[in-house]
């Protein structure tokens, strides 16, 4: 097992080497050699993990090096975050990083050696993200190596630094890999504060001055986070002189009082990074970034940490008020972020508000905390990781490639290029359409919030829906709509095979996650739950999955054949109907002075009804008011 | 799956074209009789789907073909998942694929009249779809189950305790069969300023396929308007047939008298009556649970 603490320590050490590698070549091979070691280790993790019995393990009590490598690695950071705050002239922002280092530095220099725990900490959850971190995450570092050299390519104007980009990849992936594996909360700290500052330098990588104001806003909110994290760490060690994650749960589920409020200040924290309302912006500032960042941020790492924790703390949040805080929070912005998707072209923002959206759905879900919805959750999490992760990719490729990552640009995008086209689609499908398993997640949580009698979350899945549909279904509209432009292929080298190589693995892991979901639910997730809950009852009907994989075999079989038939039967092809001003093509028509005008067709986007900026402060503003309501009743001392 | 279950599905895949098929020749009849003409002999539908499997091929892209028929498939399917008695939300879930596929038939073709339509059709998706969704989650909160079989045999006559669920999904079904004053993607009538909208590059057999698919949409909506009334009491079903005439006839009623309304009042008013009267009538339901 000691494989656990390799995949912490191997990407970090790659980092530095990533640095140092000057020639572009022998670094590109290097980081397919570190992904696939690191892919290769995940597996090997879980493989070894499963032998064993796939029972929970526990490993290095005696950690006392380690703790103090932490510790100053920590105060490090600090020193860093503060330094650039100064450099910039953000000088309050490091107040954020100071207390909270401070706080935990103190607690563990001070505070009475606490009751001997493991560190790290294995079961079907961390090995579950250990597997989307070490796959996922990996291929999108893969991708990397090919986007990045088309990135500079065609933008010249930014400084080529892609060595340190790299050793930020690599150092995230570390960070991650250790936040999922610790059980010692003053480590899960450490890898937080890790997460949070590597995310903002790697927002701040083009070092525009839009990039380093949105760096800067996704520091502090992460850094707050990262504050309510240490004082409800803190307070909740002084109390009960203890920093196990499990523990803590253990005693917030009988009531003990510091515990309840530890869970709901790590509940705030978890909303930060998960990018929830009110603190969603810094998600969509994190656009500015070259791709393969915003799709490590949006996939697989990131706020999937936010989302991790929130999973954790499930069973001590049920019907609780920091449950229903958090559940309302999560199905509001669940709607509301679908809504603000509506009014956007630009292809990555829209990933972005549905990333958020979809995050609010799983924020709920672990809100409600039945085993029914974390069932739910967990399979929304790990379908939105990968479909995520390859859309944002083609969206990236398809960047380059054309110069553009507006919709409105896509349109035939299926004729011009077609894999990207068609990884688009197949990305997007997987999002909301009816064989992925997106929308089996969904029903559950809905069932699920019925049962719970919850109308307010009932009623945020079925507007939310309804609006997410709108926006996806538009987008592939574009994409398969015969292009009203010349039409002609372009040439797909642009697209390195790294890319390809990448993109290809994550529609077939997609395809594949949908079809083995059943098994997934039976060998994997149920005992998960069973860990977690301690019971388990089944969530799935059989029926209904037979059903998902006939759909699945109609989705994909009937246009492939009615496609042969129809290129072998002889139909008439004719022009569009135009009221009869045609040209003669269809990509123009005549105009009343008789003259040739060219047709452009474009999308709704609501511009009129929709007005994103002032939408989002008002959500923002609403949803400050329920977590304000919260924190009083902490203070209040009403929670309990 | 239940032997009954499979005569059910047999069943519904021969007669449901049919019975779509009468209902739409009764509508052409009875809105004739309103406008004061004789209109067209009440099997006409089935003429005229007959013509236009015999006319030649014509399409203006190669795709639309396949997105057509995995409309009719996936409509065809939905239909199967209802009669067989599964769940009714999963139902629900697939009706909306199919409806996406429908969208994809009319937006592949690129012609500036379909495309403006399909928009609209994807307005109109958005707009039923909360109070298709809550419909289900009524009958699941009712019942007790999202399975059809065991709700068509409780012993509760469901539109008793979900009236409010029962008026947004009639008001929906104005917009789902393609009625005034929601019509505004596509209608029957020549007073359509969109000519025909999502159907106008559809032709021929597409148009025929087209066309098919509605009829089995058709009763798979009085299916679930049917719904609100069966129970395990076999004179029931009467009941269920006399609703669903009802609810048509208010359907035809409504498209001679109303005028059509903007997309965006389509929307205001219908997500805001599923809003107030399927959200009361569920929040009724979930306390006196």
């Amino acid at each position: 097992m000691g494989i656990s603490v390799f995949l912490i320590l191997f990407p970090l050490c790659c980092a530095p080497v990533m640095y140092f590698i000057t020639n572009d070549r022998l670094r590109a091979y290097v980081t397919y050699c570190a992904a696939g070691i690191i892919a290769a280790a995940t597996v090997a993790l879980t493989v070894l993990w499963a032998l064993n019995g796939a029972v929970p393990v526990l490993l290095y009590k005696e950690t006392e090096l380690a703790d103090h490598a932490i510790l100053i690695a920590e105060l490090l950071l600090m020193v860093l975050v503060t330094y650039l705050c100064f450099k910039h002239r953000k000088y309050w922002i490091s107040v954020l990083s100071i207390v909270p280092t401070l706080l935990i530095a103190k607690q563990e220099l001070t505070a009475p050696s606490p009751m001997t725990l493991c560190h790290i900490y294995i079961d079907h959850f961390s090995i579950l993200m250990c597997l989307i971190i070490g796959v996922v995450g990996s291929l999108i570092v893969v991708y990397a190596v090919g986007y990045m050299y088309g990135y500079h390519q065609h933008r010249k104007d930014v400084r080529d630094n892609r060595r340190y980009f790299f050793m930020l990849l690599f150092i995230f992936l570390g960070a991650m890999f250790g936040f999922v594996l610790s059980e010692s909360l003053m480590w899960i700290d450490f890898f937080w504060e890790v997460t949070s500052v590597c995310s903002f330098l790697l927002i701040g990588y083009t070092r525009e001055a839009e990039a380093i104001r949105n760096s800067f806003r996704a520091l502090w909110m992460n850094l707050l986070g990262g504050v309510a994290l240490a004082v409800g760490i803190v307070y909740f060690d002084s109390a009960v002189n203890c920093v196990s994650l499990h523990k803590l749960i253990e005693y917030a589920q009988t009531g003990v009082v510091p515990a309840v409020i530890g869970v709901a200040l790590i509940a705030l924290a978890a909303l930060t990074k998960a990018a929830q309302l009110p603190f969603s912006t810094w998600l969509m500032g994190a656009m500015v970034a070259p791709t393969p960042s915003s799709a490590l941020l949006h996939s697989a790492t990131m706020v999937k940490a936010g989302i991790y924790i929130l999973f954790r703390l499930a069973p001590a949040m049920g019907g609780t008020t920091t449950g229903n805080v958090v559940v309302f929070v999560g199905g509001f912005t669940f709607f509301m972020a679908s809504i603000m998707a509506i009014s956007q072209s630009d292809g990555k923002k829209v990933l972005a508000f549905s990333t958020i959206s979809n995050l609010g759905l799983m924020t709920a879900c672990a809100g409600v905390g039945s085993h029914e919805t974390v069932w739910a959750g967990i399979f929304l999490m790990m379908f939105h990781a990968v479909s995520k992760s390859l859309l944002f990719q083609d969206v990236g490729a398809t960047e380059n490639a054309t110069g553009s990552r507006d919709i409105e640009d896509m349109h035939g995008l299926l004729y011009r290029l077609p894999m990207l086209g068609f990884y688009m689609f197949i990305g997007i499908a997987a999002m909301f359409l009816a064989p992925f398993g997106m929308l089996i997640s969904k029903w559950s949580a809905l069932k699920a919030a019925v049962d719970r009698s919850n109308i307010l979350l009932v009623l945020f899945i079925t507007y939310g829906s309804a609006t997410t549909s709108f926006y996806w279904t538009k987008w592939m509209g574009k994409i398969i709509s015969r292009s009203h432009e010349t039409g002609e292929r372009m040439e797909e080298k642009i697209t390195d095979n790294s890319e390809k190589f990448s993109m290809t693995v994550h529609a077939v892991l997609m395809i594949a996650l949908c079809v083995f979901m059943p098994w997934l639910s039976n060998n994997f997730v149920d005992p998960l739950l069973v860990e977690m809950f301690g019971k388990f009852t089944n969530v799935l009907p059989g029926g209904i999955l037979a059903m998902m994989v006939l759909i699945m075999c109609i989705v994909f079989l009937i246009p492939i054949l009615a496609y042969m038939y129809a290129k072998n039967h002889r139909t008439n092809y004719k022009l569009n109907y135009m009221s009869g001003i045609n040209t003669g093509n269809n990509n123009a028509f005549t105009d009343s002075f008789g003259e040739e005008k060219k047709l452009w067709l474009s999308n709704y986007y609501f511009d009129r009804l929709i007005r994103p900026d002032q939408m989002m402060i008002f959500s923002q503003l609403v949803a400050t008011a329920v977590l304000a309501v919260m924190v009083s009743f902490l203070l209040g001392g009403a929670l309990v | 799956m239940s032997y009954k279950a499979a005569i059910m599905v047999v069943l519904y895949i021969l007669f449901a074209p049919l019975a779509g098929g009468l209902l739409e020749g009764a509508d052409r009849k009875i809105s004739a009789r309103m406008q004061g003409r004789i209109g067209p002999p009440l099997l006409q539908p089935f003429y005229d789907v007959r013509k236009l499997m015999n006319k030649q091929v014509i399409a203006v892209s190669v795709l639309q073909t396949s997105m057509l028929l995995c409309y009719l498939v996936l409509m065809v399917f939905t239909g199967a998942i209802f009669f067989a008695g599964n769940d009714i939300l999963m139902c629900l879930f697939v009706l909306s694929t199919a409806s996406t596929f429908m969208y994809f038939a009319a937006v592949v073709t690129s012609s500036p009249y379909n495309t403006i339509a399909s928009s609209r059709e994807l307005i109109q998706i958005m707009t039923y779809e909360p109070a298709v969704l809550l419909a289900g989650i009524g009958f699941y909160l009712v019942a007790g189950t999202f399975s059809v079989a065991k709700i068509a045999n409780s012993d509760i006559v469901m539109l008793t305790r979900m009236p409010g669920l029962f008026a947004s999904f009639v008001l929906i079904l104005l917009i789902k069969m393609r009625k005034s004053p929601f019509d505004v993607s596509t209608s029957h009538h020549a007073h359509q300023e969109l000519v025909m909208g999502v159907k106008t590059e559809m032709g021929a057999q597409n148009l025929a396929i087209f066309t098919i698919t509605e009829w089995y949409e058709t009763s798979i909506l009085m299916g679930i308007v049917g719904l609100f009334v069966v129970t395990s009491n076999p004179l029931s079903y009467v009941g269920a047939i006399l609703l669903c005439a009802a609810v048509y006839f208010f359907l035809i009623i409504a498209d001679n008298a109303c005028a059509r309304v903007k997309w965006t009042q389509m929307l205001q008013i219908t997500w805001l009556f599923t809003l107030f009267a399927s959200g009361v009538n569920l929040l009724i339901l979930m306390l006196i649970k």
